[in-house]
Protein backbone atom coordinates (compact mmCIF):
# COMPACT_ATOMS: atom_id res chain seq x y z
CA UNK A 1 0.00 0.00 0.00
CA UNK A 2 1.07 3.29 -0.83
CA UNK A 3 2.53 5.26 2.19
CA UNK A 4 1.54 9.37 2.92
CA UNK A 5 4.73 10.47 1.82
CA UNK A 6 4.58 8.29 -1.42
CA UNK A 7 1.00 9.40 -2.56
CA UNK A 8 1.98 13.37 -2.09
CA UNK A 9 5.53 13.14 -3.96
CA UNK A 10 3.43 10.87 -6.97
CA UNK A 11 1.61 14.36 -6.92
CA UNK A 12 4.05 16.54 -6.48
CA UNK A 13 4.18 17.79 -10.13
CA UNK A 14 0.83 18.69 -10.21
CA UNK A 15 0.76 20.20 -6.73
CA UNK A 16 4.12 22.19 -7.44
CA UNK A 17 2.46 23.35 -11.43
CA UNK A 18 -0.62 25.43 -8.97
CA UNK A 19 1.92 26.35 -6.62
CA UNK A 20 4.63 27.91 -8.21
CA UNK A 21 2.45 30.35 -10.53
CA UNK A 22 4.45 29.24 -13.71
CA UNK A 23 4.39 26.06 -16.20
CA UNK A 24 8.29 24.73 -16.52
CA UNK A 25 7.39 22.06 -19.34
CA UNK A 26 7.15 24.99 -22.20
CA UNK A 27 10.84 25.27 -21.82
CA UNK A 28 11.94 21.87 -21.94
CA UNK A 29 13.80 20.87 -25.40
CA UNK A 30 14.94 17.49 -25.07
CA UNK A 31 15.38 14.74 -22.08
CA UNK A 32 18.45 16.86 -21.26
CA UNK A 33 18.46 20.23 -22.12
CA UNK A 34 15.46 22.76 -21.51
CA UNK A 35 15.71 26.58 -22.49
CA UNK A 36 17.32 28.41 -19.52
CA UNK A 37 17.44 31.70 -20.07
CA UNK A 38 13.89 32.04 -21.43
CA UNK A 39 12.82 30.74 -18.21
CA UNK A 40 14.57 33.10 -16.41
CA UNK A 41 13.12 36.12 -18.70
CA UNK A 42 9.44 34.55 -18.60
CA UNK A 43 8.36 36.49 -15.93
CA UNK A 44 8.76 39.65 -17.49
CA UNK A 45 10.78 41.60 -15.26
CA UNK A 46 13.73 43.60 -16.20
CA UNK A 47 16.47 44.23 -13.55
CA UNK A 48 15.33 48.04 -13.40
CA UNK A 49 11.63 46.16 -12.56
CA UNK A 50 13.11 44.29 -10.01
CA UNK A 51 15.17 47.47 -8.79
CA UNK A 52 11.47 49.14 -7.89
CA UNK A 53 10.24 46.48 -6.53
CA UNK A 54 13.02 45.74 -4.02
CA UNK A 55 13.00 49.54 -3.73
CA UNK A 56 9.42 49.62 -2.66
CA UNK A 57 10.01 46.63 -0.23
CA UNK A 58 12.75 48.27 1.55
CA UNK A 59 15.87 45.77 0.13
CA UNK A 60 18.78 46.53 -1.45
CA UNK A 61 21.05 49.65 -1.36
CA UNK A 62 22.93 47.78 1.63
CA UNK A 63 26.60 49.81 2.22
CA UNK A 64 29.71 48.77 0.63
CA UNK A 65 32.82 49.19 2.92
CA UNK A 66 36.23 49.08 2.59
CA UNK A 67 37.88 46.65 5.03
CA UNK A 68 41.16 48.57 5.61
CA UNK A 69 42.40 46.78 8.32
CA UNK A 70 41.65 43.57 7.28
CA UNK A 71 43.84 44.33 3.89
CA UNK A 72 46.42 45.49 6.13
CA UNK A 73 46.37 41.92 8.20
CA UNK A 74 46.38 40.51 5.07
CA UNK A 75 49.47 42.67 3.44
CA UNK A 76 51.45 42.38 6.55
CA UNK A 77 51.55 38.58 5.48
CA UNK A 78 51.65 38.85 1.66
CA UNK A 79 54.95 39.08 -0.36
CA UNK A 80 55.91 41.95 -1.83
CA UNK A 81 53.55 43.45 -4.45
CA UNK A 82 50.96 41.05 -3.42
CA UNK A 83 47.64 41.85 -0.86
CA UNK A 84 44.57 42.75 -2.93
CA UNK A 85 42.26 45.44 -1.27
CA UNK A 86 39.03 43.76 0.28
CA UNK A 87 35.43 45.21 0.25
CA UNK A 88 31.89 44.00 1.61
CA UNK A 89 28.67 44.42 1.01
CA UNK A 90 27.23 44.38 4.17
CA UNK A 91 23.53 42.96 3.09
CA UNK A 92 22.72 42.60 7.15
CA UNK A 93 21.68 45.84 6.29
CA UNK A 94 18.75 44.59 4.79
CA UNK A 95 15.20 44.25 6.49
CA UNK A 96 15.12 41.04 7.64
CA UNK A 97 19.40 40.78 8.10
CA UNK A 98 20.88 39.06 4.88
CA UNK A 99 20.43 39.17 1.09
CA UNK A 100 18.05 36.58 1.02
CA UNK A 101 15.62 39.74 1.11
CA UNK A 102 16.57 40.32 -2.04
CA UNK A 103 15.56 36.47 -3.25
CA UNK A 104 12.27 36.91 -0.95
CA UNK A 105 10.90 39.79 -2.44
CA UNK A 106 10.52 39.35 -5.94
CA UNK A 107 8.36 36.16 -4.71
CA UNK A 108 6.22 37.64 -2.66
CA UNK A 109 5.61 40.42 -4.93
CA UNK A 110 4.92 37.74 -7.53
CA UNK A 111 2.55 35.44 -4.86
CA UNK A 112 0.28 38.91 -4.33
CA UNK A 113 0.26 40.13 -7.96
CA UNK A 114 -1.02 36.41 -8.93
CA UNK A 115 -3.75 36.93 -6.28
CA UNK A 116 -2.05 33.91 -3.67
CA UNK A 117 -3.73 34.04 0.29
CA UNK A 118 -0.31 33.12 1.72
CA UNK A 119 3.05 31.56 1.20
CA UNK A 120 5.20 28.52 1.84
CA UNK A 121 9.30 28.23 2.37
CA UNK A 122 10.92 25.02 3.54
CA UNK A 123 13.82 26.74 4.91
CA UNK A 124 16.14 26.56 8.01
CA UNK A 125 17.94 29.45 6.86
CA UNK A 126 17.90 33.43 7.10
CA UNK A 127 15.21 32.89 3.41
CA UNK A 128 12.35 31.78 6.27
CA UNK A 129 13.04 35.21 7.74
CA UNK A 130 13.15 37.30 4.96
CA UNK A 131 10.17 35.48 3.20
CA UNK A 132 8.18 35.94 6.48
CA UNK A 133 9.60 39.96 6.52
CA UNK A 134 8.12 40.42 3.19
CA UNK A 135 4.59 38.68 3.64
CA UNK A 136 4.12 40.70 6.57
CA UNK A 137 4.85 43.82 4.57
CA UNK A 138 2.34 42.58 1.67
CA UNK A 139 -0.10 40.97 4.68
CA UNK A 140 -0.02 37.60 3.11
CA UNK A 141 -0.19 34.60 5.08
CA UNK A 142 3.26 32.66 5.81
CA UNK A 143 4.16 29.00 6.91
CA UNK A 144 7.72 28.42 7.33
CA UNK A 145 8.99 24.61 7.46
CA UNK A 146 12.48 24.12 9.42
CA UNK A 147 14.40 21.34 10.33
CA UNK A 148 15.06 22.40 14.08
CA UNK A 149 15.66 19.66 16.26
CA UNK A 150 17.32 15.61 16.24
CA UNK A 151 15.63 13.31 17.64
CA UNK A 152 16.21 14.50 21.05
CA UNK A 153 14.53 17.48 20.77
CA UNK A 154 17.77 19.11 20.60
CA UNK A 155 17.91 22.38 18.30
CA UNK A 156 20.86 23.74 16.42
CA UNK A 157 21.00 27.06 18.20
CA UNK A 158 21.16 29.30 14.73
CA UNK A 159 18.03 27.57 13.63
CA UNK A 160 16.42 28.19 16.65
CA UNK A 161 16.83 31.82 16.06
CA UNK A 162 15.51 31.31 12.76
CA UNK A 163 12.22 29.96 14.41
CA UNK A 164 11.84 33.18 16.83
CA UNK A 165 12.50 35.08 13.75
CA UNK A 166 10.39 34.36 11.39
CA UNK A 167 7.46 33.97 14.43
CA UNK A 168 8.62 37.77 15.27
CA UNK A 169 7.22 38.12 11.48
CA UNK A 170 4.28 36.76 12.42
CA UNK A 171 4.60 33.35 9.88
CA UNK A 172 3.64 30.09 11.38
CA UNK A 173 6.48 27.88 11.90
CA UNK A 174 6.57 23.99 11.73
CA UNK A 175 9.99 22.71 13.49
CA UNK A 176 10.75 19.22 12.17
CA UNK A 177 13.05 16.71 13.17
CA UNK A 178 16.30 15.92 11.25
CA UNK A 179 15.18 14.54 7.28
CA UNK A 180 14.81 15.85 3.66
CA UNK A 181 10.63 14.88 4.23
CA UNK A 182 10.24 18.15 4.90
CA UNK A 183 9.85 18.96 1.34
CA UNK A 184 7.09 16.32 1.61
CA UNK A 185 5.14 18.36 4.47
CA UNK A 186 5.72 21.48 2.22
CA UNK A 187 4.42 20.09 -0.64
CA UNK A 188 1.43 18.54 1.70
CA UNK A 189 0.92 22.10 2.94
CA UNK A 190 0.88 23.50 -0.67
CA UNK A 191 -2.09 21.29 -1.34
CA UNK A 192 -3.80 21.64 1.55
CA UNK A 193 -3.88 25.89 1.54
CA UNK A 194 -3.07 26.46 -2.20
CA UNK A 195 -0.48 28.64 -1.43
CA UNK A 196 2.38 30.03 -3.71
CA UNK A 197 5.45 28.13 -3.27
CA UNK A 198 8.11 30.74 -2.54
CA UNK A 199 10.97 28.39 -3.69
CA UNK A 200 14.34 29.39 -3.11
CA UNK A 201 15.44 28.06 -6.20
CA UNK A 202 12.97 29.57 -9.09
CA UNK A 203 13.78 32.28 -11.62
CA UNK A 204 11.43 34.89 -9.24
CA UNK A 205 14.16 34.08 -6.53
CA UNK A 206 17.18 33.95 -8.33
CA UNK A 207 16.33 37.09 -10.40
CA UNK A 208 16.48 38.87 -6.82
CA UNK A 209 19.79 38.38 -6.54
CA UNK A 210 21.10 39.61 -9.51
CA UNK A 211 20.38 43.35 -8.42
CA UNK A 212 23.08 42.52 -5.65
CA UNK A 213 25.85 41.82 -8.94
CA UNK A 214 24.36 45.49 -10.37
CA UNK A 215 25.11 47.32 -7.37
CA UNK A 216 28.65 45.72 -6.81
CA UNK A 217 29.84 46.71 -10.19
CA UNK A 218 28.45 50.07 -9.76
CA UNK A 219 29.28 50.69 -6.32
CA UNK A 220 32.90 49.82 -6.72
CA UNK A 221 33.34 51.53 -10.02
CA UNK A 222 32.63 54.58 -8.21
CA UNK A 223 34.70 53.86 -5.53
CA UNK A 224 37.68 52.55 -7.43
CA UNK A 225 36.75 53.38 -11.25
CA UNK A 226 36.32 49.87 -12.63
CA UNK A 227 34.28 46.57 -11.73
CA UNK A 228 35.82 44.68 -9.29
CA UNK A 229 38.53 42.06 -9.84
CA UNK A 230 37.38 38.73 -7.88
CA UNK A 231 33.84 38.43 -6.27
CA UNK A 232 33.30 35.63 -3.50
CA UNK A 233 30.43 34.57 -2.53
CA UNK A 234 29.18 32.51 -0.06
CA UNK A 235 27.67 29.21 -1.78
CA UNK A 236 25.09 26.34 -0.34
CA UNK A 237 22.51 25.81 -3.05
CA UNK A 238 24.34 28.26 -5.62
CA UNK A 239 21.60 31.20 -5.98
CA UNK A 240 23.92 33.67 -4.61
CA UNK A 241 26.74 32.67 -6.33
CA UNK A 242 24.20 32.43 -9.96
CA UNK A 243 22.34 35.78 -9.30
CA UNK A 244 25.19 37.32 -8.07
CA UNK A 245 27.18 36.10 -11.12
CA UNK A 246 24.58 37.51 -13.16
CA UNK A 247 23.87 40.83 -12.10
CA UNK A 248 27.42 41.19 -12.36
CA UNK A 249 27.71 40.56 -16.12
CA UNK A 250 24.55 42.58 -16.73
CA UNK A 251 26.06 45.61 -15.33
CA UNK A 252 28.81 44.60 -17.81
CA UNK A 253 31.52 43.51 -14.94
CA UNK A 254 32.31 40.81 -17.45
CA UNK A 255 35.61 40.45 -16.48
CA UNK A 256 35.01 39.46 -12.79
CA UNK A 257 36.04 36.26 -11.64
CA UNK A 258 33.72 34.28 -9.56
CA UNK A 259 34.80 32.98 -6.52
CA UNK A 260 32.18 30.47 -4.49
CA UNK A 261 33.11 29.41 -1.47
CA UNK A 262 31.86 27.00 0.95
CA UNK A 263 32.55 25.59 4.99
CA UNK A 264 33.89 22.30 4.36
CA UNK A 265 32.11 19.50 5.79
CA UNK A 266 32.82 16.28 4.22
CA UNK A 267 32.28 13.60 5.67
CA UNK A 268 28.99 14.42 7.54
CA UNK A 269 25.89 13.13 6.25
CA UNK A 270 22.87 15.87 5.95
CA UNK A 271 19.94 13.66 6.53
CA UNK A 272 21.78 11.92 9.78
CA UNK A 273 20.24 12.37 13.18
CA UNK A 274 23.94 11.70 14.72
CA UNK A 275 25.66 14.35 12.62
CA UNK A 276 22.76 17.04 12.25
CA UNK A 277 23.70 18.65 16.08
CA UNK A 278 27.81 18.29 15.21
CA UNK A 279 28.04 20.63 12.19
CA UNK A 280 28.41 24.13 13.21
CA UNK A 281 27.19 25.75 10.09
CA UNK A 282 23.62 25.24 8.95
CA UNK A 283 24.37 26.67 5.45
CA UNK A 284 27.44 27.75 2.96
CA UNK A 285 28.82 24.67 3.44
CA UNK A 286 29.75 21.73 0.74
CA UNK A 287 27.10 19.46 2.26
CA UNK A 288 24.86 21.74 -0.14
CA UNK A 289 27.43 23.15 -2.08
CA UNK A 290 28.21 20.30 -4.36
CA UNK A 291 25.36 18.21 -4.43
CA UNK A 292 23.37 21.36 -5.96
CA UNK A 293 25.89 22.57 -8.05
CA UNK A 294 26.99 18.65 -9.38
CA UNK A 295 22.89 18.36 -10.11
CA UNK A 296 20.55 21.45 -9.41
CA UNK A 297 17.40 20.12 -10.40
CA UNK A 298 17.28 17.87 -7.34
CA UNK A 299 15.74 21.33 -5.91
CA UNK A 300 11.78 21.52 -5.47
CA UNK A 301 11.00 23.47 -9.04
CA UNK A 302 11.33 21.13 -12.02
CA UNK A 303 14.34 23.04 -13.53
CA UNK A 304 16.54 24.93 -10.96
CA UNK A 305 17.61 28.99 -11.65
CA UNK A 306 20.34 28.83 -9.51
CA UNK A 307 23.28 26.39 -11.83
CA UNK A 308 26.03 27.31 -10.50
CA UNK A 309 28.29 26.25 -12.47
CA UNK A 310 27.44 28.16 -15.47
CA UNK A 311 29.32 31.31 -13.57
CA UNK A 312 31.62 29.55 -11.29
CA UNK A 313 35.48 30.12 -12.17
CA UNK A 314 37.00 28.68 -9.03
CA UNK A 315 35.37 26.96 -5.96
CA UNK A 316 37.32 27.29 -2.21
CA UNK A 317 36.36 25.80 0.71
CA UNK A 318 37.57 26.82 4.30
CA UNK A 319 37.45 24.88 7.50
CA UNK A 320 34.92 26.22 10.23
CA UNK A 321 37.64 27.21 12.97
CA UNK A 322 39.32 29.67 10.09
CA UNK A 323 35.36 30.85 9.96
CA UNK A 324 35.21 31.52 13.55
CA UNK A 325 38.37 32.98 13.49
CA UNK A 326 37.54 35.54 10.83
CA UNK A 327 34.16 36.30 12.25
CA UNK A 328 36.00 37.46 15.70
CA UNK A 329 38.42 39.19 13.73
CA UNK A 330 36.43 41.24 11.87
CA UNK A 331 34.66 42.62 15.20
CA UNK A 332 37.55 42.97 16.93
CA UNK A 333 39.80 44.73 13.42
CA UNK A 334 36.47 46.14 11.47
CA UNK A 335 33.76 46.94 13.84
CA UNK A 336 31.60 44.38 11.60
CA UNK A 337 30.08 42.35 13.90
CA UNK A 338 27.62 39.75 11.34
CA UNK A 339 26.96 36.14 11.88
CA UNK A 340 29.46 33.20 10.65
CA UNK A 341 28.25 32.00 7.67
CA UNK A 342 28.04 34.81 5.70
CA UNK A 343 31.85 35.28 6.55
CA UNK A 344 32.81 32.11 5.19
CA UNK A 345 33.14 34.48 1.74
CA UNK A 346 35.43 36.52 3.95
CA UNK A 347 37.60 34.31 5.06
CA UNK A 348 38.27 32.69 1.63
CA UNK A 349 38.70 36.19 0.79
CA UNK A 350 41.73 36.53 3.07
CA UNK A 351 43.24 33.77 1.60
CA UNK A 352 42.82 34.58 -1.60
CA UNK A 353 43.96 38.26 -1.53
CA UNK A 354 47.28 37.37 0.10
CA UNK A 355 48.14 35.94 -3.46
CA UNK A 356 46.54 38.80 -5.79
CA UNK A 357 48.63 41.68 -6.74
CA UNK A 358 47.75 44.61 -4.16
CA UNK A 359 46.08 46.50 -7.06
CA UNK A 360 43.33 43.62 -7.38
CA UNK A 361 40.19 44.42 -5.40
CA UNK A 362 37.99 41.36 -3.68
CA UNK A 363 34.33 42.12 -3.10
CA UNK A 364 32.49 39.72 -0.20
CA UNK A 365 29.13 39.95 -1.26
CA UNK A 366 27.20 39.57 1.74
CA UNK A 367 27.23 39.69 5.50
CA UNK A 368 24.00 38.41 7.59
CA UNK A 369 23.12 39.58 11.01
CA UNK A 370 24.23 37.78 14.22
CA UNK A 371 22.95 37.56 17.32
CA UNK A 372 21.88 34.92 20.75
CA UNK A 373 22.13 31.68 18.65
CA UNK A 374 23.21 32.84 15.44
CA UNK A 375 26.73 34.07 17.14
CA UNK A 376 29.97 32.48 16.85
CA UNK A 377 30.41 32.11 20.38
CA UNK A 378 26.84 30.71 20.95
CA UNK A 379 27.96 27.79 17.90
CA UNK A 380 31.14 27.05 19.69
CA UNK A 381 29.41 26.53 23.18
CA UNK A 382 26.83 24.47 21.25
CA UNK A 383 29.62 22.52 19.72
CA UNK A 384 31.29 21.88 22.50
CA UNK A 385 28.03 20.62 23.93
CA UNK A 386 27.42 18.20 21.72
CA UNK A 387 30.73 16.58 22.64
CA UNK A 388 33.50 18.61 19.35
CA UNK A 389 36.17 19.59 20.41
CA UNK A 390 37.24 22.73 19.96
CA UNK A 391 41.10 24.17 20.11
CA UNK A 392 44.16 26.11 19.35
CA UNK A 393 46.27 25.25 16.52
CA UNK A 394 46.43 24.46 12.56
CA UNK A 395 43.27 24.30 10.53
CA UNK A 396 44.80 21.26 8.65
CA UNK A 397 43.71 19.49 11.92
CA UNK A 398 40.05 20.43 11.43
CA UNK A 399 37.88 17.19 11.40
CA UNK A 400 33.87 18.25 10.65
CA UNK A 401 31.92 16.69 13.41
CA UNK A 402 34.86 15.85 15.43
CA UNK A 403 37.16 19.11 15.71
CA UNK A 404 37.29 22.71 15.38
CA UNK A 405 40.53 24.16 14.84
CA UNK A 406 40.53 28.38 15.80
CA UNK A 407 43.74 29.46 13.88
CA UNK A 408 46.65 30.42 15.85
CA UNK A 409 48.20 33.33 13.02
CA UNK A 410 46.45 34.73 10.12
CA UNK A 411 48.65 33.22 8.04
CA UNK A 412 47.27 29.69 8.95
CA UNK A 413 44.51 30.83 6.92
CA UNK A 414 44.49 28.60 3.74
CA UNK A 415 41.38 28.11 1.76
CA UNK A 416 41.39 24.92 -0.79
CA UNK A 417 40.53 24.50 -4.29
CA UNK A 418 37.87 21.73 -4.81
CA UNK A 419 38.07 20.62 -8.25
CA UNK A 420 35.65 21.99 -10.55
CA UNK A 421 36.89 19.94 -13.36
CA UNK A 422 35.45 17.16 -11.66
CA UNK A 423 32.27 18.80 -10.80
CA UNK A 424 31.62 19.68 -14.14
CA UNK A 425 32.44 15.66 -15.18
CA UNK A 426 29.63 14.73 -12.11
CA UNK A 427 27.13 17.47 -13.74
CA UNK A 428 27.27 15.96 -16.97
CA UNK A 429 26.90 11.97 -15.15
CA UNK A 430 23.44 13.24 -13.31
CA UNK A 431 22.54 15.05 -16.77
CA UNK A 432 22.63 12.10 -18.62
CA UNK A 433 21.31 9.90 -16.16
CA UNK A 434 17.68 11.66 -16.61
CA UNK A 435 17.50 10.65 -19.87
CA UNK A 436 16.43 7.11 -21.04
CA UNK A 437 18.39 4.19 -21.57
CA UNK A 438 20.00 4.94 -24.92
CA UNK A 439 19.34 7.95 -25.59
CA UNK A 440 22.02 9.74 -27.20
CA UNK A 441 22.98 13.18 -26.98
CA UNK A 442 22.27 15.25 -30.11
CA UNK A 443 24.57 18.24 -30.63
CA UNK A 444 22.12 20.91 -29.46
CA UNK A 445 22.42 18.84 -25.82
CA UNK A 446 25.61 18.93 -25.56
CA UNK A 447 25.74 22.81 -26.56
CA UNK A 448 23.42 22.60 -23.59
CA UNK A 449 25.97 21.30 -21.25
CA UNK A 450 28.50 23.18 -22.39
CA UNK A 451 26.66 26.49 -21.41
CA UNK A 452 25.49 25.21 -17.74
CA UNK A 453 29.13 24.13 -16.95
CA UNK A 454 31.18 27.08 -18.29
CA UNK A 455 32.78 24.78 -20.88
CA UNK A 456 32.82 24.16 -24.21
CA UNK A 457 31.34 21.02 -26.95
CA UNK A 458 34.42 19.66 -26.78
CA UNK A 459 35.46 19.34 -23.16
CA UNK A 460 31.54 18.09 -22.47
CA UNK A 461 32.00 15.63 -25.74
CA UNK A 462 35.57 14.18 -23.96
CA UNK A 463 33.60 13.92 -20.48
CA UNK A 464 30.87 11.89 -22.18
CA UNK A 465 33.04 9.98 -23.79
CA UNK A 466 35.06 8.73 -20.60
CA UNK A 467 31.66 7.97 -19.01
CA UNK A 468 30.89 5.85 -21.88
CA UNK A 469 34.36 3.84 -21.05
CA UNK A 470 33.57 3.98 -17.18
CA UNK B 1 10.32 26.34 29.34
CA UNK B 2 7.33 27.59 31.63
CA UNK B 3 6.50 26.25 34.76
CA UNK B 4 2.73 25.76 33.39
CA UNK B 5 1.67 23.07 32.90
CA UNK B 6 -2.26 24.05 32.19
CA UNK B 7 -3.57 26.44 29.62
CA UNK B 8 -6.90 28.07 28.92
CA UNK B 9 -8.40 28.48 25.41
CA UNK B 10 -6.97 31.25 23.48
CA UNK B 11 -3.35 30.93 25.27
CA UNK B 12 -0.33 31.07 22.97
CA UNK B 13 0.76 27.21 22.62
CA UNK B 14 2.68 24.39 21.68
CA UNK B 15 1.45 21.03 20.05
CA UNK B 16 3.56 18.09 19.02
CA UNK B 17 2.94 15.04 16.78
CA UNK B 18 4.17 12.44 14.37
CA UNK B 19 4.08 13.08 10.95
CA UNK B 20 5.54 10.13 9.80
CA UNK B 21 6.25 6.80 11.60
CA UNK B 22 9.66 5.21 10.37
CA UNK B 23 7.77 2.71 8.47
CA UNK B 24 5.91 6.07 6.21
CA UNK B 25 9.53 7.75 6.03
CA UNK B 26 11.66 8.06 2.87
CA UNK B 27 13.29 5.59 1.51
CA UNK B 28 16.69 6.83 1.63
CA UNK B 29 17.77 7.69 4.76
CA UNK B 30 21.08 6.67 7.29
CA UNK B 31 19.83 4.10 9.58
CA UNK B 32 20.01 5.93 12.41
CA UNK B 33 17.40 8.83 11.05
CA UNK B 34 15.14 5.96 9.18
CA UNK B 35 14.45 4.21 12.85
CA UNK B 36 12.80 7.26 13.71
CA UNK B 37 9.83 9.14 13.54
CA UNK B 38 9.65 12.67 12.02
CA UNK B 39 8.23 14.59 14.74
CA UNK B 40 6.82 18.00 14.43
CA UNK B 41 6.75 21.30 17.06
CA UNK B 42 4.03 24.42 15.71
CA UNK B 43 2.79 27.14 17.76
CA UNK B 44 -1.15 28.17 18.26
CA UNK B 45 -3.86 29.60 20.01
CA UNK B 46 -5.60 26.94 22.40
CA UNK B 47 -9.03 26.14 21.16
CA UNK B 48 -9.78 24.98 24.45
CA UNK B 49 -8.56 24.59 28.31
CA UNK B 50 -6.03 20.98 28.63
CA UNK B 51 -3.21 20.36 30.44
CA UNK B 52 0.39 19.46 29.02
CA UNK B 53 0.39 15.87 27.50
CA UNK B 54 -3.59 15.87 26.65
CA UNK B 55 -4.68 16.20 22.90
CA UNK B 56 -5.31 20.01 22.12
CA UNK B 57 -6.50 21.49 18.77
CA UNK B 58 -4.73 24.94 17.95
CA UNK B 59 -5.32 27.88 15.75
CA UNK B 60 -2.08 28.55 14.01
CA UNK B 61 -1.11 31.72 12.99
CA UNK B 62 -2.20 30.67 9.22
CA UNK B 63 -5.48 29.98 10.61
CA UNK B 64 -4.93 26.51 10.20
CA UNK B 65 -6.92 24.14 12.97
CA UNK B 66 -3.97 21.63 13.65
CA UNK B 67 -4.10 18.92 16.40
CA UNK B 68 -1.32 17.24 18.82
CA UNK B 69 -0.02 16.99 21.90
CA UNK B 70 0.09 20.22 23.64
CA UNK B 71 3.54 20.19 24.59
CA UNK B 72 4.62 23.92 25.90
CA UNK B 73 2.73 26.71 27.27
CA UNK B 74 3.43 30.07 26.05
CA UNK B 75 6.51 29.06 25.00
CA UNK B 76 9.38 31.06 24.95
CA UNK B 77 12.63 31.39 23.33
CA UNK B 78 16.25 30.91 25.59
CA UNK B 79 18.95 30.29 23.07
CA UNK B 80 21.67 32.75 24.50
CA UNK B 81 25.31 34.11 22.97
CA UNK B 82 27.18 31.94 25.77
CA UNK B 83 30.37 32.42 27.93
CA UNK B 84 33.58 33.85 25.82
CA UNK B 85 35.39 31.27 23.83
CA UNK B 86 38.90 30.89 25.40
CA UNK B 87 40.61 30.12 22.21
CA UNK B 88 39.30 33.18 20.53
CA UNK B 89 39.67 35.60 22.60
CA UNK B 90 43.60 36.41 21.89
CA UNK B 91 42.48 37.05 18.36
CA UNK B 92 41.07 40.75 18.69
CA UNK B 93 45.12 41.65 20.86
CA UNK B 94 47.32 39.65 18.62
CA UNK B 95 45.52 41.17 15.36
CA UNK B 96 45.52 44.86 17.04
CA UNK B 97 49.07 44.76 17.42
CA UNK B 98 50.13 43.30 14.56
CA UNK B 99 48.47 46.18 12.75
CA UNK B 100 50.35 48.34 14.87
CA UNK B 101 53.31 47.12 13.95
CA UNK B 102 52.33 46.63 10.43
CA UNK B 103 51.23 50.99 10.39
CA UNK B 104 54.33 52.10 12.19
CA UNK B 105 56.77 50.21 9.97
CA UNK B 106 54.88 51.47 6.71
CA UNK B 107 54.92 54.76 8.52
CA UNK B 108 58.74 54.48 8.82
CA UNK B 109 59.30 53.76 5.58
CA UNK B 110 60.63 50.05 6.35
CA UNK B 111 58.75 48.22 4.25
CA UNK B 112 59.80 48.36 0.58
CA UNK B 113 56.34 47.61 -0.54
CA UNK B 114 54.84 50.39 1.55
CA UNK B 115 53.54 53.62 0.93
CA UNK B 116 50.22 55.50 0.91
CA UNK B 117 47.24 53.95 -0.18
Amino acid sequence: MATRFDAIMARRGEIMLKALGMDYSEFEQSPIAFDYEGMMAAHGYSLQDIVAIQTKAGVGNTPLLELRNLTDVVRSMSAPGKGARIFVKDEAANMAGAFKDRRASVSIHVAKEKGYEGVIAATSGNYGAAVSSQAARYGLKCIIVQETFDSRHIGQPEIVEKSRICEAFGAEVIQLTVGPELFFHMVELLDLTGYFAASLYSSFGVSGIETLGLEIADEMTALTGAPPTHCVITHAGGGNTTGTARGLKRAGATDTQIISASVDLSGLHMASDNDFNRKSFTTGHTGFGVPFATWPDRADVPRNAARSLRYIDRYLTVTQGEVFYITEAMSKIEGLERGPAGNTAMTAAVSLARDLPREATVVVQETEYTGAGKHHWAQLNFAREMGVEVRRGDPTDNAPGKVIVIPERPEQIQAKDFDVARMRTSYVRNALKQAPQGYAPTAADIAFLAADTNSDAAAVEAIVATLKEA
Amino acid sequence: MTDATRCNAGDWVEVERVLLEPADRSKNLPPETAEKPLRMWIKGFAQAAGAVGEAMTIETMSGRMVEGTLSAINPGYFHTFGNPIPELVHVGVDLRARLAEYHSAQAAGANAEGGER
